[in-house]
C-alpha cells in the first residue's frame, strides 16, 4: 500500500516535469519506431541499390539513401534496434553486478567491507574508454565484445550508489526487527534493503544508458563497433563525415538521432532522481 | 592527513600495476605474432627477429623486462613505424594535444562557472532555464556529432573558418569548442546545484538580513564556497578532454597524441597501442591523485569526515 502510493507520487511528479513528458513521448516514439520501422520499409538494411546512390531525401527514400544506394530510413532504425539494445543490456548488466556487489558490501560490513570497496577504488581509478577500446582492440569487434568491455568497468559506480543507500536503511528499525524474528539476510537484502532502494538504482541506471550508447556510437566510429554492413549510428555518422559537402542529410540524420536519444535518456534520469529523491517523500 | 594521502597513494599505485599488468596479459593473449602474416620468412630470420623483441624467452621473463623498461621510462617501440618508438610519438605529439587541452580548460572553467552561477542567481527563471537547457545538451551532444556539425556549418556553408589541420590560431577555435562543449556543460551543472546549496544557508539569510545587495552576495559569500568543489571537477574534466581528443583531433586532423593512438588502434599496432594506454592511464590517475590531495589540503572539512563517510 506504502509502496503503491510512494510509486503513485514518484509518477505524479514525474510528469508534471515538461522536460520528463517530452523525454517519455521521445522515447517512445523511438521504441515504436526501432520495432516498426524496418518492417514497414519497402527495403532492407543491406539492400544495395547502386543506380540511386546518394539520393535526397523523397517520396521513395523518406531519409535519403547512401554511397550505395541503400534506404537511411530502414538503416535509421536498424541502428536504433542496435543502440537501444546496446544501451539498456549494458545498464541492466551494470545494474545487477553493481547492486550485487554493493549491497553485499554495505549489509557485510567490517573487513568484508574494505577489502570490497578497496577493489572498486582501484578499478574505479582505471580510465573507463581505454579499457574499452584495449578490450575491443584484443578480443575484436561484435555487440558482445562492446557489452563485456562496458560491463568491466561500469558497474562500480552502482555499487556505490547501492551501498551508500543500503548503509543508510541498514540502519532502520524494521531491519532490526526483521533479523529479530529471525529472517534471513538473503531475505532481508532482497525483499526489505534493495526494494527501499530503488529509486537511485532506476535513476543511475537510466543515467548509464546515454553513456552506454555514447560508448557503442564512439566505437563504431572508430572502426572498432558494428561491421558493414550492419547499421549503427556511429557508423552512419562517420560514412556521412566524409560526404558532408555534398550529401548534407547522410551526417546530420544519424547525428540529429544519437543526440535525440541521449537528450532523452538525460532528461528522463534526471526527472527521475528527482521525483524518486527520498527526501521528497517525506 | 598523512594516512588519508598513504592510502589514497596506495590505490593509486596499486591501479597502475593492474593497467600495466592487465594491458600486457591481455596483448600477449592474442593469437598469432606480429610477423606471422607477411610473406614466407626464412625460419632464421623469424628467430632472429624473435630475439630482437625478446619474444623467445617465457612470458614471466618479458614481463619483467617490460615492467623494467617502464620504470626507467621506456614504453616499447612501434611496429608498423620501423625504428621508431612510443616515447618518440609523446614527445612529438603531447605539445600539441596539451595546448589544445589547455585552451579547452581555458573556455571551459570560466563559462562553465559564469553559466552555473547565473542560473543559481535567478533560480526558476528563464535565465536557469536556458543555462540548464544548454548544460543539458552539452552533455547530450556527443563530441564526433558536434565537431562534425561545427565543421559543417563554419567551415562549409559559411566558409569561415579552415576546416581541418594544424598551423595557425585559427585552425584551433573549431577544435576548442568542441572539445570544451561537455566539460562546460558538466562544469555549469555542478556549480549550479553547488550554488543552490550553498545559497540556502544561514550566512547568506544574514548578510540579506543585513541588506547587502544579491548580486555582491552571491559573487562574495556564496560564489568563493560554492567554487571550492570545482577543484575537485579537474579531475573527471580532464580524463573528458582527454578522451575527448581522440575524436576531434581525428575529426580535424590534428596531430596529436590522440590522433596516433587512433592509427595505431587500426593498424593493429600493439605495442604502441599499450604504450600510449598506459601512459594515457598514468597521465590520468596521477592527476586524479594530484586533484584529491589539492582538494583536502584546501577544504579541512573533507580531511575530517571522509575517511569515515567516504561513500556514505
Amino acid at each position: 500500500m506504502l509502496e503503491n502510493s510512494y510509486s503513485k507520487d514518484a509518477w505524479h511528479r514525474l510528469i508534471s516535469n515538461g522536460p520528463a513528458r517530452f523525454a517519455l513521448w521521445t522515447l517512445a516514439i523511438l521504441f515504436a519506431m526501432a520495432i516498426f520501422g524496418p518492417l514497414i520499409s519497402p527495403y532492407s538494411y543491406s539492400q544495395i541499390n547502386l543506380p540511386l546512390k546518394n539520393t535526397p531525401p523523397s517520396a521513395q527514400f523518406w531519409f535519403g539513401s547512401d554511397e550505395l544506394g541503400r534506404d537511411l530510413f530502414t538503416r535509421i532504425w536498424w541502428g536504433a534496434r542496435i543502440s537501444l539494445f546496446i544501451g539498456i543490456t549494458a545498464a541492466s548488466l551494470d545494474a545487477t553486478i553493481g547492486i550485487l556487489w554493493g549491497s553485499i558490501s554495505a549489509y557485510a560490513g567490517g573487513k568484508t567491507d574494505e577489502l570490497m570497496m578497496r577493489i572498486c577504488d582501484v578499478l574505479y581509478a582505471i580510465p573507463y574508454l581505454l579499457v574499452v577500446i584495449l578490450l575491443t582492440v584484443i578480443r575484436g569487434t561484435g555487440i558482445c565484445t562492446i557489452l563485456i568491455a562496458m560491463t568491466c568497468t561500469g558497474w562500480i559506480n552502482m555499487a556505490r550508489i547501492c551501498r551508500s543507500q543500503i548503509l543508510q536503511l541498514k540502519e532502520m528499525e524494521y531491519i532490526t526487527s526483521s533479523r529479530a524474528i529471525g529472517a534471513s539476510p538473503r531475505r532481508i537484502l532482497f525483499f526489505h534493503l534493495i526494494p527501499n532502494a530503488i529509486g537511485p538504482i532506476v535513476a543511475t541506471m537510466t543515467l548509464t544508458v546515454p553513456t552506454a550508447i555514447f560508448t557503442e556510437a564512439f566505437l563504431s566510429f572508430l572502426g572498432l563497433g558494428i561491421q558493414a554492413p550492419a547499421a549503427s549510428w556511429g557508423v552512419m555518422v562517420n560514412d556521412g563525415l566524409s560526404a558532408m559537402r555534398y550529401y548534407p542529410w547522410r551526417l546530420l540524420i544519424p547525428a540529429a538521432m544519437i543526440t535525440l536519444t541521449m537528450l532523452s535518456f538525460n532528461l528522463l534520469g534526471n526527472a527521475l532522481r528527482d521525483a524518486l529523491d527520498p527526501r521528497l517523500r517525506k | 592527513m598523512l594516512f588519508y594521502l598513504s592510502k589514497k597513494a596506495l590505490i593509486l599505485l596499486v591501479s597502475l600495476w593492474c593497467v600495466v599488468t592487465g594491458t600486457f596479459f591481455l596483448m600477449h593473449a592474442i593469437p598469432g605474432d606480429p610477423f606471422i602474416g607477411e610473406q614466407n620468412i626464412p625460419k632464421e630470420v623469424l628467430d632472429s627477429l624473435y630475439a630482437y623483441y625478446g619474444l623467445d624467452q617465457s612470458i614471466w621473463a618479458q614481463y619483467l623486462k617490460y615492467l623494467k623498461g617502464l620504470l626507467s621510462g621506456n614504453l616499447g617501440v612501434s611496429i608498423i613505424y620501423q625504428g621508431r618508438s612510443v616515447n618518440q610519438f609523446i614527445r612529438e605529439g603531447l605539445p600539441i594535444s596539451a595546448q589544445l587541452g589547455l585552451q579547452a580548460l581555458l573556455v571551459s572553467i570560466p563559462c562553465g562557472i559564469l553559466l552555473g552561477t547565473w542560473a543559481a542567481m535567478k533560480r526558476g527563471g528563464w535565465q536557469d532555464w536556458t543555462a540548464m537547457v544548454i548544460s543539458t545538451l552539452g552533455v547530450s551532444v556527443p563530441n564526433f556529432v558536434l565537431s562534425s556539425l561545427l565543421q559543417f556549418f563554419f567551415c562549409i556553408q559559411l566558409h569561415l573558418l579552415p576546416v581541418a589541420r594544424w598551423g595557425s590560431f585559427e585552425h584551433t577555435i573549431l577544435p576548442t569548442l568542441a572539445l570544451s562543449a561537455l566539460p562546460t556543460a558538466f562544469i555549469a551543472r555542478l556549480t549550479r546545484s553547488n550554488m543552490v546549496e550553498v545559497l540556502a544557508q544561514d550566512y547568506i539569510r544574514t548578510a540579506r538580513a543585513k541588506g547587502l545587495p544579491l548580486f555582491r552576495i552571491s559573487i562574495r559569500h556564496g560564489l568563493r564556497n560554492a567554487l571550492l568543489p570545482v577543484i575537485s571537477y579537474l579531475g573527471p574534466v580532464s580524463t573528458q578532454i582527454l578522451t575527448g581528443s581522440f575524436m576531434i583531433e581525428r575529426i580535424f586532423a590534428i596531430p596529436g597524441l590522440g590522433q596516433w593512438m587512433i592509427y595505431s588502434i587500426g593498424a593493429r599496432d600493439y605495442p604502441m597501442i599499450v604504450g600510449l594506454t598506459i601512459f594515457f592511464s598514468t597521465c590520468l590517475m596521477v592527476s586524479l591523485f594530484l586533484v584529491d590531495i589539492l582538494y583536502s589540503l584546501l577544504d579541512p572539512r573533507i580531511r575530517v569526515i571522509q575517511p569515515k563517510l567516504e561513500y556514505a
